[in-house]
């Protein structure tokens, strides 16, 4: 291979690495300076252990640029997995750290830290993972076109693991801008930026270069995925640093714009980060693995506009009865009630997909655990807009059972789906006849769903005690319960919660070793599922 | 008139209804009688290959 150019970069990025931490305004600033230098310093060794530097033309028959650009997207897959166990283990380590108290080990293991550690490793890192992989896949198949700008895709896959581990050190020794899913820092937030730009070029450009007159629709619940979380990830991240080589920033926006900025930005990375995106992952994996097109065409593309122009304006709902304007908070209320009718359109569209082969829930786990994933999307799409009337959200707000809705679309909905594509890519993508073991699919499929539903169910039982105890008052006007009794009340579901977290880390485990073995070359020996199509024998 | 008031009227007014109409032209166009042909084989794309 010959990178060189880019083994350059990364030498010359080390060193101002270097000199960032040397010219450092604060002590933070140094130590973020000196992970990233020996980040790329690691980086450019391994990239001058790998140039090689023989003659040009010798080297260029081992460069194919025939075919789909797949070793990105077989890289993606590795990287969804491995964050995606990281990410559950660091989920279950802050359940137990919310149960037990001692766990919190100062200062770089403190809730405060870890917390904004988990979020981010599941969504950005897991999900994130699985959307640029799924979307660089299903872009070139849909378009019939190699994946746009050469050596981009690996620029963006590389360049978002950095963001990663910029953003996930940075949380431990404690930089944060304190913006819910948005918390690195304005220098973080400059390189995703940069990063975010290359993806959509790279996608874009595959799209502009197609040789299938049709954009599949998968196409563009995923372009409007990126353009959408660019304009987000812009606007919600203006601010302005304190100095140059320094950790602080503050916000452009001051008081309840902020607020509202933040919430804009927040609700609408769920709707087109955890939502639009996926739904790309749904409208091309299901009709794959099931085999038939999608249910129907023409509700998909309503499904898509609808959703689009309504989800943008739901955000307010995370303010309700705050500083915000009341038509604001009303608006936000009206638009997310009206959600309801693209999301559950989506969801009948993906499950009758099925119509004429339910049987494949029965004999193909795979189909079973793609199925589910939609069954959460429609149940978090119900119990959301529900939240967000006013009068429930009064009792909801601030309580467990928002904690249990993000995740029963985020571990029911968005897990569910990723585990379903990864296990459908990865014997495509290493050339294997079948996954090590479908049998361990089957695993994975009730242990993910079991711990789902006692972690939900645990989270509506706390959270709606908790709002209750809050909301309790005595005879002359008092509250009965300080706020301590009430966290001390919750001790039961909050070590119900992490088994039911520990449930799901233990189906994701199986989903790493299954894949690992999959990608080894290995088949393990098993009865087929009962009821699974045998296969054609040769007749005799 | 201030720039938010201004914002606002222009939002709930004209704003809104250049979005309802382009929303609703969407729909029309989506459901408009021959589409579904073209529908039907847009639906075939991923399942032409491998």
């Amino acid at each position: 291979m010959k990178f060189v150019t880019e083994t350059i970069v990364l030498a010359v990025g080390a060193f101002i690495a270097l000199l960032g931490a040397a010219f450092a305004q604060d002590r933070l600033f140094e130590a973020h300076m000196w992970v990233l230098f020996f980040v790329l310093l690691a980086s450019t060794l391994f990239m001058v252990r790998r140039i090689s530097f023989a003659p040009a033309v010798a080297t260029k028959s081992s460069q194919d640029d025939e075919g789909y650009f797949d070793e990105v997207v077989k890289y993606g897959v590795i990287a969804t997995v491995f964050w995606g166990v990281v990410g559950f283990l660091v989920g279950v380590v802050v359940a137990l750290q919310l149960a037990f108290p001692d766990l919190n080990i100062e200062p770089f293991l403190n809730f405060g830290r870890t917390r904004p550690l988990h979020t981010s490793a599941v969504i950005f890192a897991f999900g994130g993972n699985a959307l640029i992989a799924t979307s660089f896949y299903v872009v070139q198949r849909t378009s019939r076109a190699r994946l746009f700008g050469g050596n981009l895709g690996w620029f963006v896959f590389w360049g978002y693991q950095l963001f990663i581990v910029m953003a996930a050190t940075g949380y431990l020794l404690g930089i944060t801008q304190s913006r819910e899913y948005a918390e690195p820092e304005w220098y973080v937030d400059i390189w995703l930026t940069i990063v975010w730009v290359a993806y959509l070029i790279a996608f874009l450009g595959t799209i502009m270069t197609r040789k299938e007159p049709h954009i599949y629709v998968a196409n563009w619940f995923f372009l409007s995925f990126i353009v959408t979380i660019a304009m987000l990830h812009v606007v919600n991240n203006l601010a302005v640093p304190v100095s140059f080589l320094g950790v602080k920033s503050y916000s452009a926006f001051s008081g309840v714009q902020d607020a509202l900025t933040q919430w804009w930005y927040g609700h609408n990375a769920v709707g087109f980060f955890l939502t639009a995106g996926f739904l790309g992952m749904m409208y091309y994996f299901i009709p794959k693995q099931v085999n038939r097109p999608v249910y129907s065409y023409r509700l998909s593309i309503i499904h898509f506009w609808a959703l689009i122009f309504m989800y943008i304006w739901a955000g307010p709902h995370h303010l309700h009865y705050t500083a915000l304007p009341d038509w604001a908070q009303t608006l936000g209320m009206v638009f997310s009630i009206m959600l309801w009718m693209p999301s559950w359109g989506g969801m009948i569209n993906g499950l009758m997909t099925l119509s004429g082969a339910w049987d494949k829930i029965r004999t193909d786990p795979i189909v079973r655990m793609m199925v589910m994933a939609v069954a959460f999307y429609g149940m978090a799409t119900f119990e959301g807009p529900m939240m967000s009337i006013k009068s429930v959200n009064s009792l909801s707000h601030y309580t467990d059972w928002t904690i249990g809705h993000v995740h029963s679309g985020a571990l029911g909905w968005n897990g569910l789906i990723t585990f379903g594509a990864i296990y459908f890519l990865v014997p495509k993508l290493w050339k294997r006849e079948r996954l090590y073991s479908i049998r361990m699919v089957n695993w994975h499929f009730w242990l993910a769903t079991l711990g789902i539903v006692v972690y939900a169910a645990v989270m509506w039982v706390a959270g709606i005690q908790q709002g209750l105890m809050w909301r309790e008052y005595d005879e002359q006007g008092f509250l009965v319960y300080s706020f301590a009794e009430t966290i001390a009340a919750m001790f039961p579901y909050y070590v119900l919660r992490a088994a039911g977290g520990g449930l799901f880390l233990l189906g994701a485990l199986i989903m790493a070793y299954n894949v690992t073995m999959t990608i080894l070359g290995y088949q393990r020996d098993e009865a087929p599922i009962p009821g699974a199509a045998p296969k054609l024998q040769p007749a005799e | 008139m201030e720039t938010y008031t201004a914002m606002r009227h222009f939002a709930d007014s004209w704003g809104l209804l250049a979005m309802t109409l382009f929303f609703l032209a969407v729909v029309v166009f989506t459901l408009r009688p021959g589409a579904r042909k073209a529908a039907e084989r847009a639906a075939e794309i991923p399942l032409k290959e491998d």
